[in-house]
């Protein structure tokens, strides 16, 4: 079965236009991090993103752990990418990432009860992150498998930097404290309302206001050079 | 919690800690379908069912993994169910209505990666929830999720007569809105005692 549907996967994938093998650059690694930033820019695998950012200790426990997953089932999956039949590629997707959930929810189990603890059911629902499957979907089935882990290790890396950038605001708001440090004086009055589940959803809010706010700048001033330049 | 009553459970699964607003499952339907109220009551509805059908077989096959002490398999198995309980209700949609069908469009099959369901598959096994709670557990589950949803439409359809200024436009308005949503409902907690 597996080698007759091997040579059938190979003409087609020479067929396909869409099936470009991309060379390695540095981009392959950049991309994950800014400009297709899985959070910020294509507002994938949310959440997460929301549920777990409470301290910036749980968001990069998280941002790993997806990251790990990322990398290891990124990387089956090109390996495989010649013997998984097209009809039943996604359910052969998601049983591998699950394969490597497990792996991660039993590692994390094992070496930090209290992360294991405070992440809860979140450490088993990155199977249904869509990153992963996207990623595995768009990017490794037809990819070289180093390319796959580059390109995975950027997403997971913008991940986990998205991840912290929302933990770490969410701590020192609603609790005055980063990694568990005390920031403030015994004044400082908590924010309380940052660590629950509401200041979740202001806190990426207000982070994508002030990117699209950066962008909108940026693009009134190459107007305006534009503008400049054409008359000068 | 040792044993709660079905009602308790409706209205914890349900308002109290309601799948969207409060446990952050399910967000991208949430925010991807809730730009009309036609779709998101569709979505919602598709999504309670699918909900009810894999919450009844993982309860089946959680005894089964217990039984056979595989109970490293169970995400496996869980996801598995999900698949194909969204297969069934695809098909079913496809065939009786089509136009239904082509509203919901990418996110049926996306129901299957809705982590609200596999949170709901898991949830009701850390809680040891029995047969008939967690059926109810799956229903409150899904008619939370079908309010949040439908609120959210409501106010999204108002907002489209708003005038905003352009940079807040598109997503940062909508996580704004879903946060004041989950303000509001903070308010039910502590409703119906002690959870967790």
């Amino acid at each position: 079965m597996a080698e007759a549907s091997q040579p059938a996967a190979g003409a087609k994938t020479a067929a396909d236009p869409f099936n470009r093998q991309e060379t390695l650059t540095a981009d392959t690694f950049l991309r994950g991090l800014w400009e297709e930033n899985p959070v910020f820019v294509m507002l994938l695998g949310m959440c997460p993103v929301l549920a777990v950012t409470n301290s910036a200790i749980n968001a990069l426990g998280m941002g790993l752990a997806t990251t790990f997953v990322l990398l290891g089932s990124g990387a089956l999956v090109s390996l495989l990418r010649h013997w998984i039949p097209k009809q039943v590629r996604i359910a052969s997707y998601i049983v591998i990432i699950a394969t490597f959930v497990t792996v991660v929810d039993y590692a994390i189990h094992a070496i930090s009860l209290e992360l294991y603890a405070s992440l809860g059911a979140f450490i088993q629902l990155i199977v249904v992150n869509c990153i992963i499957l996207g990623r595995a979907e768009a990017y490794a089935s037809n990819q070289r498998l180093l390319p796959t882990l580059v390109n995975g290790l950027g997403m997971g890396l913008g991940f986990t930097l998205a991840l912290f950038s929302l933990g770490a605001v969410r701590e020192i708001l609603g609790n005055g404290t980063l990694f568990g440090m005390q920031l403030f004086g015994d004044s400082f009055q908590p924010w309380l309302v940052m660590i629950l589940p509401p200041g979740g959803f202001f806190v990426l809010g207000a982070w994508l206001l002030l990117f699209a706010w950066l962008k909108q700048r940026r693009e009134r001033r190459l107007l305006a050079a534009a503008g400049a330049a054409a008359h000068g | 919690m040792a044993n709660p009553s079905l009602p308790l459970i409706f209205l914890d699964a349900a308002v109290v800690n309601n799948f969207v607003l409060a446990l952050f499952l399910g967000i991208c339907p949430f925010l991807g379908t809730s730009a009309k109220k036609e779709t998101a009551l569709n979505m919602g509805l598709a999504t309670s069912f699918v909900m009810v059908v894999s919450s009844l077989s993982a309860y089946g096959v959680n005894w089964l993994l217990v039984e056979l002490e595989l109970e490293f398999l169970r995400l496996i198995c869980f996801i598995a169910i999900i698949a194909s309980a969204v297969q069934l209700v695809e098909m079913f949609v496809k065939k009786y209505s089509p136009a239904l069908f082509r509203s919901l469009g990418i996110f049926l099959p996306l129901i299957t990666t809705n982590c609200a369901i596999l949170g709901l598959a898991l949830f009701q096994t850390a809680k040891e929830y029995d047969f008939l709670q967690s059926l109810v557990y799956a229903l409150g589950a899904g008619t939370g999720f079908m309010l949040a949803l439908m609120l959210m439409a409501g106010l999204r359809e108002k907002l489209e007569l708003a005038r905003l200024p352009t940079v807040s436009q598109g997503a940062a308005m909508t996580l704004m809105l879903a946060g004041l949503l989950s303000l509001a409902f903070m308010g039910f907690a502590g409703l119906g005692g002690s959870h967790g």
